[in-house]
């Protein structure tokens, strides 16, 4: 079973590059939904069957895969935005950053100390590569919901990594990370929300003005 | 013995068919009966049977240039293996003179294409250069991928090795080559979405811009030329996506046979369902198709 994992954290690294790749707000969107429903999926994979676990895939799935996209392309929505315009960096730079980081986090991987019947999986090289896609979109984007969809990328890599250990992880651990997630997006949200009814836009850069002419 | 003419009458005579199914194809997409399937058999016929016309600008560089490149093209098929039957010409190492016979062939027609001195030509010359330079890494990452897995330097055992059980043992790797190997097979053969070959629109064109001074025999090369190309890379990426081996030679060829008309099918598919990208889209999806065969190169390194 721990094959097919790995096929799905290649399908979560890809989906990574998708999304540094493209331009259209509403496509990654859709894109980390689809990142969510696989992590939700993951962890009936790799541990045997309880309760605990079927609350967890179900959780997982309602809210990273519906809830949340939801939430931001409401936002999208109301924003009426639909392209990120100008990033700082271009592209194709970050989406060939993105392939060095991959590889880097797969470098980094092999030096870890890991436990030997994590070493041959892909969990930890997919969590780190993740992580760092998260960041390169917190930091090379220029509006506010880019930011957010990488702000989501970056608690997916950590999420990854928390599944190494969902034995023993209790299920109030669990929630409260969801719970801390979907109160960012709240806050991400309402944030957007002024942004866009004060400034008429929802570019961060101009944010650092104090005052428009 | 037998599969070495067989392999040398498939390679030398059915390259023309594809273009033809091709077309066949996109013809019955648009509603249209369309043109035989041996269509392009006539067309190098009557070419070969016209006189041509040499600008009084050009010098033996713009004659070399078609003859250079349906050579090289011609050795490289010599190098693959066609329905897992082992190539003619094989040496450890022949992947790097593969690719590098391809460079030969693109150096030459930019090469005849900047000797005439039309500006126009000039900037055909340009693109294909770019886009072939971001191409060439694509094929030497997947055909890297490919050694690594086979753990072989010749081409016969590299294309010959994946079977069923490497796909199942690796399939996102395999399924990430099969897709860079598409993408570079649509991009080297100047199909849509990356160049339309029926298009004589001056500012997109990329490869069509530099045969337009050729005339008879050598637009005749040029085209044999193109369709063989397709006909390699085809085969490579049939070797590739497509497993089976029945150890039965005449049935391996057959399955070869089908699978390439399946490949100009499905290729005549994307031509009709896909529009042209535009031109700075371009590098975008090369450096994509690039991404994806390192990505798989990342994954059976590992």
């Amino acid at each position: 079973m721990n094959s097919f994992a790995d096929q799905l954290l290649v399908l979560v690294m890809l989906i990574n590059l998708v999304m540094l790749g493209t331009s259209r707000l509403n496509f990654s969107i859709r894109a980390v939904a689809v990142q969510g429903v696989i992590l939700g999926i993951l962890p009936g994979l790799i541990h045997p069957f309880s309760g605990h676990l079927a609350g967890i895939t179900i959780g997982i799935i309602l809210a990273k895969g519906v809830v949340i996209p939801y939430l931001i392309s409401d936002a999208v929505h109301k924003a009426h935005i639909k392209r990120e315009v100008e990033p700082y960096i271009g592209y194709v730079p970050t989406l060939l950053l993105g392939a060095v980081f991959t590889a880097i986090s797969f470098a980094f991987a092999e030096k870890l100390p890991l436990a030997p019947e994590h070493k041959d999986l892909l969990f930890v090289p997919a969590s780190i590569a993740t992580l760092l896609t998260g960041f390169l979109l917190l930091t090379t984007r220029r509006k506010a919901i880019s930011q957010v969809i990488g702000y989501l990328v970056m608690e997916n890599g950590i999420f990854i990594f928390g599944m190494l250990l969902t034995e023993a992880m209790p299920v109030m651990v669990e929630a409260g990370a969801l719970l801390d997630l979907l109160v960012g997006i709240f806050v991400m949200g309402i944030v957007i929300n002024h942004i866009s009814r004060e400034f008429s836009s929802i570019d961060t850069s101009r944010l650092r003005t104090l005052k428009e002419e | 013995m037998t599969d070495i003419i067989i392999h040398c009458a498939v390679a030398l005579l059915f390259p023309p068919l594809l273009l033809g199914v091709i077309g066949k194809t996109k013809a019955a997409f648009a509603g249209r009966v369309g043109a035989p399937y041996f269509q392009p058999y006539y067309d190098l016929i009557k070419l070969f049977r016209k006189g041509s016309v040499f600008s009084e600008t050009t010098t033996w560089v713009f004659r070399a240039g078609p003859v250079v490149t349906l050579s090289a093209t011609l050795i490289a098929v010599l190098l693959i293996p066609l329905g897992r039957h082992a190539a003619p010409l094989s040496f450890s190492g022949d992947l790097i003179l593969f690719a590098y016979l391809f460079g030969l062939s693109r150096f030459f027609t930019t090469l005849a294409a900047l000797d005439t001195g039309s500006s126009f030509e000039g900037m055909g010359a340009a693109r294909e250069a770019t886009f072939s330079c971001l191409a060439e890494p694509t094929l030497f990452f997947a055909l890297i991928t490919l050694a690594r897995m086979s753990k072989s330097l010749t081409l016969s055992t590299i294309l010959t090795h994946p079977t069923l059980a490497t796909w199942l043992a690796a399939g996102s790797s395999m399924l990430l080559l099969s897709g860079a190997l598409f993408i570079i097979l649509l991009a080297e053969n100047c199909r849509i979405p990356f160049d339309d070959p029926n298009t004589h629109l001056e500012l997109t064109m990329i490869h069509e811009v530099m045969v337009l001074d050729h005339s008879g025999p050598a637009l005749g090369i040029i085209l044999y030329g193109a369709a063989l190309k397709l006909f390699v890379l085809g085969a490579i990426f049939v070797n590739v996506a497509l497993p089976v081996a029945t150890g039965d030679p005449l049935t391996d060829w057959a399955i070869f046979i089908v699978a390439m008309l399946a490949l100009a099918m499905a290729i005549g598919i994307v031509e009709s369902v896909m529009a042209r990208l535009r031109l700075v889209r371009i590098p975008q999806l090369l450096i994509g198709a690039t991404i994806l065969s390192a990505f798989a190169m990342l994954l059976v390194l590992r």
